[in-house]
């Protein structure tokens, strides 16, 4: 499997994440979309005219949505990550995609410089961030660590992580987020975990 | 006349890189507080303005625009290697921190996070440990660190094992630092990096890294994923650091050894008279 990658883009590091986390090997095939600009190539928009990051071809099939890719993997080597009996996946996908347009973006535009209107994006990003927290909180009293009801942490897990753990990057804080803190560091611990720039992986220390 | 630092207004300040400008839009920043928009014509020249259109000085150099907005006192700071054929400049882009650059110029000299922060890239636990090295004052100004080494588990994108890298350390200019370090082939050789810390204001930065780097096999895209990944790894940390303006009083932090060439720093960034993105000694006392 081959996966279109930048290290710091957060939905190709879900793929990498997941990926990890199921033991699957992947070829990466590395982008410079900053300062470079190899997603507007001709090539690469050939192969996603959307020109968007990540890019999985797993045999024949070309993915060119990151959440997609997710599920795909998730139902092909690890069924327990999609849990596609429970209505609640589709809405926590929703809201990391919400949190990937807001929290992500806002991360993209205090890190590379990327033009855009940083207080809304920042707004909208406290708003899902107090929802999350919220639910998490009282989730945990419910005796649960995930997102989704159950034991076992899902895609859903993964496609909130990658905008919630760096989200410090772009101005925004956990500080007053204790349930999210603790959500983070389970899924840090989780087996297979694999860091990315600004997400630290558990300390032999700690 | 501006108020700003005079060190600072006067000297020059890279503002954005020319690759970036040859491909997208005009850029807009912010340097010590003035908006600036930065533009690529038809031609491929590069055209830095203010939006309040007051005349400033433009270069550009090694892929970057450069500006001052006071009276230059001296050109844009000489990088010899730059002229070495072999050595393509690469520049790895604009990286925001939320802190002083002063800060951001201590953290690139500072070996003792290495370890932690850049685990398994240019350190490793439990290879921590600072050796001994030496600080000088340069010349024409600026600090000077030798003898610095370190074992590096991934030293650069082209190293396939762990080997103790050599480095010296300079800061020629308050908010442009450098590194040579041992490149992983060419092991008589020096790769160079420089980072310039564009001030926003006193307490944001634009890191604008610059590679120098021997040909090793690596591509420039290697290099810049490379030193992202290792510069965004930087980032929390430096904005985690409070107060967000360097302190300049001795005794204001609590150094250790392996803190030399940070000392050095902010000794000499007192006995010029910094005070933008600072906490000048005196102002401590007052």
């Amino acid at each position: 499997m081959i996966l279109y990658d930048a290290h710091h883009v957060a939905p190709a590091y879900a793929v990498r994440l997941l990926a990890g986390f199921l033991g699957l090997p992947l070829e990466l095939q590395g982008m410079d979309v900053y300062p470079g600009h190899d997603d507007r190539s001709d090539e690469f928009l050939a192969l996603n005219p959307l020109g968007t990051l990540p890019v999985l071809v797993d045999g024949d099939t070309v993915f060119t949505d990151w959440q997609e890719i997710l599920a795909h993997l998730a139902l092909a080597h690890g069924p327990d990550w999609y849990p596609a009996t429970d209505p609640a996946l589709v809405g926590w996908l929703g809201i990391a995609r919400d949190l990937a347009a807001s929290a992500g973006a806002a991360r993209l535009m205090q890190t590379f410089c990327v033009p855009g209107d940083l207080a809304e994006a920042k707004a909208q990003a406290e708003r899902l961030l107090d929802e999350v927290e919220r639910r998490m909180w009282f989730a945990e009293r419910a005796g649960h660590g995930w997102l989704l009801a159950g034991t076992h942490p899902t895609i859903a897990d993964i496609a909130a992580f990658v905008s919630i753990a760096p989200c410090e990057d772009g101005g925004l804080s956990l500080r007053d987020r204790p349930a999210l803190r603790r959500w983070c560091d389970r899924v840090r611990f989780h087996p297979g975990f694999v860091p990315m720039s600004g997400v630290f992986p558990p300390m032999a220390n700690t | 006349m501006s108020t700003i630092d005079p060190i600072l207004w006067n000297d020059w300040h890279p503002v954005a890189e020319t690759c970036t400008l040859l491909s997208g839009p005009p850029v807009e920043t912010v340097l010590l507080g003035v908006p600036l928009v930065i533009a690529a014509d038809a031609d491929g020249a590069f055209h830095a303005r203010r939006t309040d259109d007051v005349p400033l000085h433009q270069d550009e150099r090694y892929g970057l625009v450069w500006v001052c907005l006071g009276t230059p006192e001296r050109p844009v700071l000489a990088i010899p290697e730059a002229d070495e054929p072999d050595r393509p400049a690469v520049t790895v882009g604009s990286i925001r921190v939320q802190t002083a650059g002063p800060r951001v110029i201590e953290n690139f000299l500072d070996l003792g996070h290495l370890g932690y922060v850049h685990a398994r890239y240019l350190g490793d636990d439990p290879h921590t440990q600072v050796l001994p090295y030496k600080v000088d004052a340069l010349p024409e100004g600026g600090i000077i660190a030798t003898g610095c080494k370190m074992f590096q588990p991934q030293a650069s994108p082209a190293a396939t094992e762990g080997f103790m890298v050599d480095y010296v350390y300079k800061v020629e200019r308050p908010l442009a630092t450098c590194l040579y370090k041992a490149n992983p082939v060419h092991r008589d050789r020096f790769d160079v990096i420089f980072l310039f810390a564009q001030p926003v204001s006193e307490e944001e930065s634009i890191a604008h890294p610059l590679l120098l780097c021997l040909p090793d096999g690596t591509t420039a895209a290697d290099l810049r994923t490379f030193q992202q990944l290792i510069f965004m790894q930087d980032k929390p940390i430096l904005e985690n650091q409070v107060p967000k303006r360097l302190p300049l009083a001795d005794g204001a932090e609590l150094p250790i050894a392996a803190d030399k060439s940070s000392v050095a720093y902010r000794r000499w960034l007192s006995k010029i008279g910094m005070t933008y993105g600072v906490i000048p000694a005196q102002a401590r006392a007052a």
